[in-house]
């Protein structure tokens, strides 16, 4: 990195001292007599300049990127990720191609058509044939590129297969919620932005059964690796952006529209900190809409492992009514035996106690709220 | 002064028309309905704005490229945005970006690019006295004032300007307790862009007016130059376009201080749930881009027209493919309103609706790669002059195929889902449009200076100038490709919260020394302006031997641009070199029975028309200065 830095800066003044220099001589003018009476003035030192820049751009162009190069991201991690590499890579080939020949073609002319005393310019104001290929040719690509990219769009935007593990993401300022559906059912309980308090940040309705083994986590996300992954994506305060740049995920959480995006995973955590031989390594997701002052930090850390590893923390992790018991007021009468599986289980007579004050109190409560 | 009713009238009339000068200076200089003077009004805001746009660029890039940096010496310009440590506000680092985004892209690019040159160059290219109204022509220049005094005032509120990028997409530009920057400082960006607005449409409804309706004798529209062309397209454009960024504006307008759901739904903020259902934030994104998307060629379209005369111009060759440059222009602004949702892709939308977004989108790679073949062929086998004009087109011919060319894996949905938002994004759109069109700014100042002030810029200066600066912003676009290919998001006041992002400090660093040293190469352009228009060389009545009836006026054109008659026009404006002929030029008045020896055979049979060419004075506007 410190070459292309260097190389790039030498670069740079090497043109810059050109330049001056040839303004000093010019000024003094020096090139006025060298160059005859009706050359118009600098025309020598600007045609050559195009060369030069044509050659020291392209060493400048190639030597950069083979700098840049080892600080792209690694290989994609994620099934999809891999195809739009492949295509961005092979469109970047094409596109390399042609920004050559069409930059080549515009500096090289502008210096082999410089002005000559004596000269006459060609009388060329139209060939259709000329016109019909270079408007034919583009096309063609185009339709290549459009076809391949639409095929590649349509398979990551389908509908998530049945079996996919889903998970709810919601941004707000700063920062993430990760819910997840729970052990007993793959289902993710409703929501309502109204119920959003100091602890139910993320508005969780109690009065629907399948919220009771919802957890949530606010620094990780975990998922099991090789299985789809749905994330249903929301916001609550202002816009956000889901980004995973190792999965190559993005897609934008909307206060009142939820989005989704599902992908494949194919990656531990463990696998890449070997693969890269960095023991540090971690998957992190990244907001992506400005969403304020705090926007640049809303690291959210992704944990990809087996299954096995997978299901141990899920099993560890308290559910939401386990952390805030309080919660079991807002659970509808009828499903008030189901709830209480979640909400902590007796350890000793005391707490035992103390549970049932909690439930009644809480009872008591919702009872004065109807 | 239409009809002169009495001998005593006339006398006044001739009277009036000898000391031509002696209107009084508001109305001379400031209130003024000549166009060529609004259009230097436009410029020198347009410049005014381009430095403060600039040099706030510079000092975001500092803190990306430098993090760690104490610039408490920037104390006397930001005050209260650095703090203690030195370090810059990350809620100001926000506006800034904002404000460099509004600013760039309305005030130099649209205001300062087009309002420049529609305004000066379309009555002199098309043969008229002034705009079709000077009146309405004046009140969009102040209404363009007004808008950047509030847009000006805005940035020394004490909660800071607008901060919610140039898009200003709400729920965050919406409520004020989601940024400082969402406060005030939002009010008065909205009413300054509805202002601007404003301007913009009066601005062109005078343009299509004048177009159609002022053209001198014999000014076919097959015979427009294609600078005249192109203000066309792009005051068509604004028309259609510029209203719904209105409406998207009031209805912000309505959501933030009348209490309606257009953009707002289920939100909890502040430790409150606010009672807006049911309104979208993806319809402010829609109705935006449906300008947004437009804008980008409007800013672009006038420096592609203004290019087109310079190259043919210095190449001293007609433009290859003149039909098919027009033709690629209305299949650009056709396709520019219906390719807006390219810039939603990741925001949830439909997926089928990215699908038909990504094919419309590249469909317009079509008519833009043909444009670029049309220039280059335009150089091959010219007698190239590189004035500083001329320079600038060539370059701006590079900006337009490099920065086209990453909108083709933009444009792409399944390509953009990793790269949107990322510094790929702000490499690519800063290449194709902002220096391009910037260079199409350069570039027409270079070129009509001589016209706009009599008197000539530094040619070596220009040249030096366009050196530094072509270089410079590739040294700073350049490697943000890299930048974005890595991941790294925009709108990030720095990069270490992230272990992605934690590479590239250098290049980083790099790509801010570059941006500062463009900046400051700058400041040449602005001393060879300003001390060109006091100080310059008397310029010649015909400085480049072009071809456009501009050229024809007097090197000082007073008001009504022609002292007497205005000139009438038998042939296009590209008959450079044309064999046969004994100068490399024939001006468009000059009419076909004069230049017998250089006559292509179906241009024989055309000087039949002259006579009737000549014979047409509609309401008298050819005859008389007045």
């Amino acid at each position: 990195m410190t070459y292309i830095i260097g190389f790039l800066i030498v670069i740079f003044l090497v043109l810059t001292i050109m330049v001056i220099s040839k303004m000093q001589n010019v000024l003094k003018g020096v090139n006025s007599t060298s160059e005859g009476a009706d050359k118009p003035q600098g025309n020598s030192w600007n045609a050559a300049m195009f060369i030069i820049f044509l050659i020291l751009g392209t060493v400048g162009f190639i030597w950069s990127y083979m700098s840049a190069e080892n600080s792209f991201l690694p290989e994609a991690s994620s099934i999809h990720g891999r195809r739009t590499d492949d295509l961005f890579w092979f469109s970047m080939g094409i596109l390399t191609i042609a920004f050559f020949v069409v930059n080549f073609l515009i500096f090289y002319f502008a210096w082999k058509y410089q002005y000559k005393s004596g000269n006459k310019a060609t009388f060329y104001p139209e060939n259709h044939k000329l016109e019909i290929i270079w408007t034919i040719v583009p096309a063609v690509v185009m339709a290549l590129l459009v076809f391949t990219g639409w095929r590649a769009w349509s398979d990551i935007t389908s509908d998530a297969p049945k079996d996919a593990e889903v998970f709810e993401i919601m941004g707000k300022q700063f920062g993430w919620y990760v819910r997840y559906p729970g052990v007993d059912n793959k289902q993710l309980g409703n929501y309502n932005y109204k119920l959003i308090d100091n602890q139910n940040e993320m508005g969780i309705d109690l009065s629907d059964e399948n919220a009771f083994d919802d957890f949530i986590s606010v620094s990780e996300l975990h998922v099991p690796v090789n299985k789809p992954v749905l994330l249903k994506i929301r916001a609550r305060d202002v816009l956000h952006s889901v980004f995973i740049p190792h999965m190559r995920v993005k897609m934008d959480a909307v206060p009142g529209m939820p989005t989704k995006f599902w992908f494949v995973p194919d990656k531990t955590t463990a696998q890449m900190r070997a693969d890269l031989s960095n023991p540090n390594f971690d998957y992190e997701i990244a907001c992506t809409e400005v969403c304020g002052r705090g926007h640049f930090a809303m690291r959210l850390r992704l944990i990809v492992e087996d299954e096995a590893s997978y299901q141990k923390w899920c099993a560890e992790q308290k559910t939401f009514l386990e952390t805030y018991p309080d919660y079991l007021a807002k659970v509808p009468d009828n499903l008030k035996a189901k709830a209480m599986k979640y909400v902590p289980a007796p350890e000793t007579a005391s707490p035992d106690s103390t549970m049932a004050q909690v439930t009644g109190a809480a009872v008591g409560t919702s009872a004065s709220l109807r | 002064m239409s009809v002169v009713e009495t001998g005593i009238d006339a006398v006044v009339h001739e009277e009036d028309h000898v000391h031509h000068d002696e209107q009084n200076f508001w109305r001379k200089y400031i209130f003024s309905e000549d166009h060529k003077v609004i259009a230097k009004q436009y410029l020198i805001t347009g410049i005014f704005w381009a430095v403060l746009g600039i040099a706030m660029s510079a000092v975001f890039r500092l803190q990306l490229g430098f993090p760690n940096a104490d610039i408490s010496w920037l104390k006397p310009f930001l005050g209260q945005w650095i703090d203690e440590a030195g370090k810059l506000d990350p809620n100001f680092y926000l506006a800034l970006v904002t404000m460099h985004g509004t600013i760039m892209v309305f005030f130099v690019l649209t205001a300062g690019l087009s309002g420049t040159f529609s305004n000066f160059l379309i009555p002199l290219q098309i043969g008229a006295r002034d705009m079709a109204s000077g009146f309405l022509n004046m009140l969009s220049y102040w209404f363009f004032f007004v808008a950047s005094i509030v847009m000006f005032s805005s940035l020394f509120l004490q909660m800071g300007p607008a901060a919610g990028g140039w898009v200003v997409y709400p729920p965050l530009s919406a409520l004020p307790q989601a940024h400082p920057g969402s406060g005030m400082g939002m009010t008065l960006w909205l009413i300054s862009m509805s202002l601007f607005i404003v301007s913009q449409l009066l601005g062109g409804i005078n343009y299509i007016t004048t177009v159609i309706n002022l053209r001198t004798r014999g000014m076919t529209f097959s015979r427009l130059p294609l600078t005249i062309w192109a203000f066309l397209i792009t005051a068509i454009l604004g028309l259609i376009s510029f209203p719904v960024l209105l409406s998207a504006a009031l209805l912000l307008i309505f959501d933030r201080h009348f209490g309606t759901s257009f953009y707002l739904s289920e939100i909890y903020i502040g430790g409150e749930a606010l009672p807006n259902v049911g309104g979208s934030p993806i319809l402010f994104q829609h109705l935006f881009w449906f300008l947004g998307h437009p804008e980008v060629y409007i800013v672009l379209l006038p420096a592609l027209g203004i290019t087109s005369e310079i190259i043919a111009t210095n190449s001293r060759k007609p433009i290859f493919g003149y039909r098919a440059m027009i033709a690629s222009m209305l299949g650009i602004a056709f396709l520019a309103f219906i390719v807006w949702a390219h810039h939603m892709f990741v925001t949830g939308m439909n997926p089928f609706l990215g699908s038909v977004f990504m094919f419309l989108t590249l469909i317009i790679a079509v008519p833009s790669a043909v444009k670029a073949f049309n220039y280059i062929t335009t150089l091959w086998k010219g007698n190239i002059v590189f004035t500083p004009a001329m320079l600038f087109s060539i370059g701006l011919v590079s900006f337009f195929v490099s920065g086209g060319l990453t909108g083709i894996i933009l444009g792409n949905s399944a390509l953009d889902i990793q790269l949107h938002d990322t510094y790929f994004v702000v490499a690519h759109f800063h290449i194709v449009m902002g220096a391009a069109s910037a260079f199409g700014l350069f570039a027409g100042v270079y070129h009509w200076f001589p016209k706009m002030f009599g008197r000539m810029m530094n040619n070596t200066m220009g040249q030096v100038h366009f050196w530094l600066t072509f270089i410079g912003i590739y040294l700073v676009f350049f490697p943000m490709h890299y930048i974005g290919i890595a991941g790294f998001p925009r709108r990030y006041y720095q990069f270490t919260s992230y272990d992605f992002s934690k590479s590239f400090t250098d290049l980083n660093m790099f790509v801010t020394v570059a941006a500062v040293f463009t900046f400051f190469a700058q400041f040449i352009f602005l001393w060879n302006f300003f001390y060109s228009i006091f100080k310059g060389k008397k310029a010649p009545q015909n400085p480049w031997r072009s071809n456009t009836l501009e050229w024809t006026a007097p090197i000082n054109p007073g008001h009504g641009n022609w002292p007497g008659e205005i000139p009438a026009v038998y042939r296009w404006s590209y008959d450079y070199s044309k064999p046969g002929a004994p100068e490399d030029f024939i001006p468009q008045n000059v009419p076909y029975s004069q230049t017998p020896e250089s006559n292509l055979p179906h241009e024989n049979e055309q000087i039949a028309m002259e006579a009737e060419i000549e014979a047409q004075n509609f309401n008298d506007q050819f005859k008389n200065a007045h």
